[in-house]
This record gives C-alpha cells, sequence and structure tokens, in this order.
C-alpha cells in the first residue's frame, strides 16, 4: 500500500536540510498525498452526510408519502403543514423551554461538582469517578431505571416508598400529565446523565487557572469564597462555559432517547425528534412533511445556538491546549 | 499500550495541580459532607440496578422496602437469556461487533483525514476543511430520516454495514485529530523524511505510535457513543435479529409482561462492558475528555 516514490528524496539530504526546503521537495507527490489520506473520509462524508442533507431539503418541496423518489412539487406546503401542526410546533415551543431550563441547571451542577471534586485533597480521584460514573450508562438503561423503578407510578417505586414514609400518597410521574411531574423525571435522569462529562471539562479548566492570579486577588484584598469565584474564576471559565452550553442546547433539542423511553405512548412530552420519528417513519411515512420539520428543527438550533454565541461572546479565548 | 512521549504535552488530570484560594466559605468537614451527600445521591440508580438483578420479583413489588436482598438470586443471570421474546444474547454481541467496527473505523477515516488536513501542503486544503466544518453547523441526529431512506434504498437496513459504516464520518472527531496533529512536534517527521520515509510511511511509523495516548482516549469515548447509541440502531434494526442491547433494552418497556428482575439483569449485563472500559481506561477517557470537551 506505500505509495509514495523516494526519488523525491534522492538527494543526500545534507544534516542541514531546512523544512522549506525538504517540503518544496515532496510538492511533487503531496497532492496525491493530501487525497489519499483526506479521500477516503471526504467520500463517506459526501455520501452519508452531505447527501442526506441535499435529499431532505429536497423531499421536503414534494409530496412525499411511502416514497423517496416523489413526483409532485409542492412548494412550501410541507412547511406549512409542519408549521401549523400543533403537535410539533407545541414540541418545538416545549423543548425551547426545556433547554432554557435543562441547560443552565445542568451547568450549574457540573460547575458545583467540578468546584467541590477540585478542592478535595483526599480521595479526590474516587469522588471524580462517582459523579463521573453515569457517563458510561446509555439513556435507555436509565430510562429503564427510573420508569421501572426509582419513579416508578405504583407503591413499590422508590420515590413513593420514600414519600409513605412520610404519609404522602402515590404520584403517577409519568402517566398523569398534570399536574406535570414527568418533567422531574427527565430532568432528574438527565442531570445524572450529563453532570459528570461536563463536571469533568470544569476540573480541567480549574486546573489551568494560573495560581498567580488568586495570590494576587488576595493582595488586592478579595475575600476568599464569592469573591474570588465571581471576579477570578468564573471570568476564567468563560470558554469551557461557553462550549458547555453550546453542547447543552444542541444535545436538548435533539433528545430522543430517554423520552422515547420513558414516555412511549403517551401524547405529552414528546420532543422535536420523538413527533419527526412518527410522522416519517410511523403509520403514514411522510418524508415530504419529515424532512420540512428536520429542516425547521435545523435552522432552529442554528439559530439558537448563533444567539447562544453572540451572547456569550465566541471565539473569545481558545479551548485548553 | 502507555507510552509516555517526549515532547508532547498532556495536562494530567490528576496532576497535583496546586491550587491556591481555597478555604473560603466551607471547612474541609462541610466540604466531604457535602461531597458524600452528592455521590450517595449519584450511587442510588447504582444500587437500585443491583438491587432489583438480584431479587425474586416478590421482593420487588413487596409492602415493605427491602435494602438489600438476604437471599440473593444469583440465578437471575441467565434469565435475560432464557427469555425467547427477546433475543438478548444475539443483541449483545450484535453491539459487541457495532461497537468495535464503529470505533476501529473512525479512529482509521478520521485520524488520516485529520492529518491530511493539518499536515500535508496543498492548495484547496482550507476549502476542504470548510467542507468538514459545514458538518458540524447541522445536528446529524435531523438527517436521520434522509440517511434511513439512503440506507434502505442500499439495500443495508437490518445488515452490520448499515448499523456501521454511515456513522463513520464524524466531522468533530475528524476536526478533533486535525487540531491533535497541528500540535504535533514536527522534528519527528522531519527525522522521518530524512531517513527516506514518505507521508504515508511516516504516518504510520513514526506519527500513529507516537500519539497512542490521543488514540487511546478517542477510542474510548467513540467505544461509549457506539454503545450506547440508540435511534440510529433503533432505525435500521427492523428485525429483532438485527438489534443492538439497546434497541433490545428498549423493547422491554413495551412488552406485555413485566417481569422486573429480568429487566434489571438485562439493564445491569448491558452496562458491564462499558464499566470495565470505564475501570481500565478512565485515565484516557478523562484526559481526553480534557484535552478535547467531546462527546458524540
Amino acid at each position: 500500500m506505500s505509495t509514495t516514490s523516494e526519488l523525491d528524496l534522492a538527494s543526500p539530504a545534507p544534516a542541514k536540510a531546512t523544512p522549506a526546503r525538504s517540503r518544496r521537495g515532496l510538492r511533487g507527490n503531496s497532492t496525491f498525498n493530501f487525497w489519499l489520506f483526506t479521500g477516503p473520509f471526504l467520500i463517506g462524508l459526501a455520501i452519508f452526510i452531505y447527501v442526506p442533507i441535499g435529499w431532505s431539503v429536497y423531499l421536503s418541496f414534494f409530496e412525499a408519502r411511502f416514497t423517496v423518489t416523489p413526483e409532485k412539487f409542492i412548494g412550501l406546503d410541507n412547511y406549512r403543514h409542519m408549521l401549523t401542526n400543533d403537535d410539533f410546533v407545541g414540541s418545538l415551543g416545549t423543548f425551547t423551554v426545556f433547554a432554557a431550563f435543562i441547560v443552565p441547571t445542568t451547568w450549574a451542577l457540573s460547575l458545583g461538582l467540578a468546584l467541590l471534586v477540585n478542592r478535595l485533597r483526599f480521595m479526590r480521584a474516587f469522588f471524580r469517578s462517582v459523579f463521573f460514573l453515569p457517563t458510561a450508562v446509555s439513556y435507555v438503561a436509565a430510562a429503564l431505571i427510573w420508569k421501572m423503578s426509582i419513579f416508578s407510578g405504583v407503591r413499590f417505586g422508590l420515590m413513593n416508598t420514600v414519600l409513605g414514609w412520610f404519609g404522602i400518597e402515590n404520584i403517577a410521574w409519568l402517566a398523569d400529565p398534570n399536574p406535570p411531574w414527568y418533567w422531574l423525571v427527565i430532568v432528574s435522569a438527565r442531570l445524572w446523565l450529563q453532570s459528570g462529562f461536563y463536571m469533568i471539562l470544569f476540573i480541567a479548566a480549574l486546573q489551568n487557572i494560573p495560581a498567580e492570579l488568586y495570590e494576587a486577588a488576595a493582595i488586592d484584598g478579595a475575600k476568599r469564597g464569592w469573591q474570588t469565584f465571581r471576579y477570578i474564576t468564573l471570568p476564567q471559565l468563560r470558554a469551557t462555559s461557553t462550549a458547555v452550553i453550546l453542547l447543552l442546547l444542541v444535545a436538548a433539542y435533539q433528545a430522543f432517547d430517554e423520552f422515547y423511553n420513558l414516555l412511549d405512548k403517551t401524547t405529552w412530552g414528546r420532543p422535536p425528534l420523538v413527533e419527526l420519528y412518527l410522522k416519517a417513519l410511523g403509520e403514514n411515512q411522510d418524508y415530504g412533511a419529515g424532512s420540512a420539520g428536520a429542516v425547521i428543527l435545523t435552522v432552529l438550533i442554528c439559530a439558537v445556538t448563533l444567539f447562544q454565541g453572540r451572547l456569550m461572546g465566541f471565539g473569545r479565548g481558545d479551548e485548553s491546549k | 499500550m502507555t507510552t509516555t512521549t517526549p515532547g508532547i504535552r498532556e495536562p494530567a488530570p490528576d496532576g497535583k495541580a496546586r491550587r491556591t484560594g481555597r478555604g473560603g466559605v466551607m471547612g474541609s468537614t462541610g466540604l466531604y459532607l457535602a461531597t458524600g451527600v452528592a455521590a450517595l445521591l449519584f450511587l442510588v440508580p447504582f444500587y437500585i440496578l443491583v438491587r432489583n438483578a438480584l431479587s425474586t420479583d416478590a421482593q420487588i413489588t413487596g409492602e415493605n422496602w427491602t435494602f438489600f436482598p438476604t437471599d440473593v438470586q444469583w440465578g437471575n443471570i441467565t434469565s435475560p437469556f432464557d427469555d425467547s421474546s427477546v433475543p438478548f444474547a444475539r443483541s449483545l454481541w450484535n453491539s459487541t461487533v457495532v461497537a468495535v467496527l464503529h470505533t476501529a473505523g473512525v479512529l482509521l477515516v478520521c485520524s488520516l483525514a485529520g492529518y491530511g488536513l493539518a499536515r500535508i501542503p496543498y492548495r484547496h486544503a482550507n476549502k476542504v476543511f470548510y467542507v468538514v466544518l459545514g458538518t458540524l453547523m447541522v445536528p446529524t441526529a435531523v438527517t436521520f430520516v434522509p440517511s434511513f431512506v439512503l440506507v434502505s434504498s442500499l439495500g443495508w437496513v437490518d445488515s452490520y454495514r448499515g448499523l456501521i459504516v454511515p456513522g463513520l464520518f464524524s466531522g468533530f472527531t475528524c476536526f478533533l485529530f486535525r487540531q491533535y496533529f497541528l500540535g504535533f512536534p514536527k522534528e519527528l517527521e522531519e527525522a522521518a523524511r530524512v531517513d527516506g520515509l514518505g507521508y504515508w510511511g511516516a504516518y504510520w511509523r513514526v506519527v500513529v505510535p507516537n500519539s497512542l495516548n490521543f488514540f487511546a482516549a478517542i477510542a474510548t469515548i467513540t467505544f461509549i457513543n457506539g454503545w450506547n447509541s440508540f435511534l440510529w440502531p433503533l432505525v435500521i434494526g427492523q428485525d429483532p435479529g438485527a438489534w443492538t442491547v439497546q434497541v433490545a433494552l428498549s423493547s422491554y418497556t413495551t412488552g406485555q409482561t413485566v417481569v422486573f428482575h429480568q429487566i434489571f439483569m438485562a439493564t445491569a449485563i448491558s452496562i458491564l462492558p462499558l464499566l470495565f472500559v470505564f475501570l481500565f481506561l478512565q485515565r484516557w477517557l478523562v484526559q481526553g475528555i480534557a484535552q478535547t470537551g467531546i462527546k458524540g
């Protein structure tokens, strides 16, 4: 498989071969090498990412039910259909609220855990592992544990058992949308699954803050604790916070796994992806409307992330290196 | 496996980076108390999982809460495998094949591309890089409908190909490799050049062996994501024989009869391989996340 002809290097390389010189020597086959290295990836990218994107946009302008080679161009009808579809629009609204809630709470919890773990002198690795462990658990597995035991609506569920000790009636956590207790189930599962991962990011960032900053702050009379945190730690974590919030936002809009498994057969708490899944791959196989919904969702995610970037200032400060 | 590479800086997550600015709000006792309570809360789901997996259904649904079964039901371990309605053993095998091949494929394809973009001079390299970056703007999850259509028209539904190949081309992973190789010390490659190796030879003989730490970090994260992914296997696995373990677990939620100990045992078994990955590879994992901040 080795290919490069070594003729270009035939000149006996003197000890002081400058980098520029040796690169010029290889210029002849560097184009070939570039494509050799990147070609397989780019071909796959074209077939499995760009073609589906293009196809999705194309299908969204056609009447495409049970078929992916549609004939009938219907302009923006699919978009009209999706934007007047209460389920889908409601789901976009619901998940904007969901994102507005889950993102700050996850951010705060993971930062809090990072601050705690970072201050430990003994057993730091142990506690870090405990908080990090849920990262290994799949959303499906967590959904089962939550649904079948912790927030099981029956008497022997853990939460209902604990409430029972205080004489409180059983609560149907998932089966009853009024009051919407199911959000507590979902939010707690997400927090448990995600916080440890982002905690690791924050710990790394905390350890990159130069100690001199704290020394300088102490000399300037900053009080330890809140003041130091507010004026040193938080600003120093800006880049990491921005990245974490961006990742969390995109993840919130793309929620699928735990909702599908916690709330199947219910009509409440359906995220956009579940709606699209049912639309396109459900009984009607309406690929056109499903694709239009996917385009709308993509535009919304891009708009939200750009807005967030504006808000927090993108590209200021680089990621850790 | 542990090759410490000269000349490559790695932020040691466990590094005893001495922070000042300690003290303040909490004393040592309060600190450990808060951390301990949080840790206990985080462990509750694991406790529930193990307790239920090793109990009888009568104990699980009993009148009074048993904190731990007095007669541990080790026999439950076989119960997911005895259930003929869900091909559990098969799904474990499928997940293993998919996660391993997915990881190997992603590492190969994305690292080569990342290296090419980072190191090989080419006039239009920047344009190519923008083509890769463009995919980061589009959430992959929303393209699952046309992707499914594409894969089914290739006849790849219910096949390993359909489960693995579409997920190999991660713009994000390629981007991470590119960033990493941009920081890779040039001297090593220069030396390989002088010894008469071309790009290809230098890559395999010098660059990869000196980057094993980074590869291990990406591999760990990729493996976990491959093992845990759900939406795509759900769409592709129309036939139970092609289910991954996540799809099999999900099928329990819609089953007619609920056998609690069996469901929890199956869930526990599905998590075990990743716990091993965690135990043995946590160092690389933490380091990889700390360096790159990736997921999926």
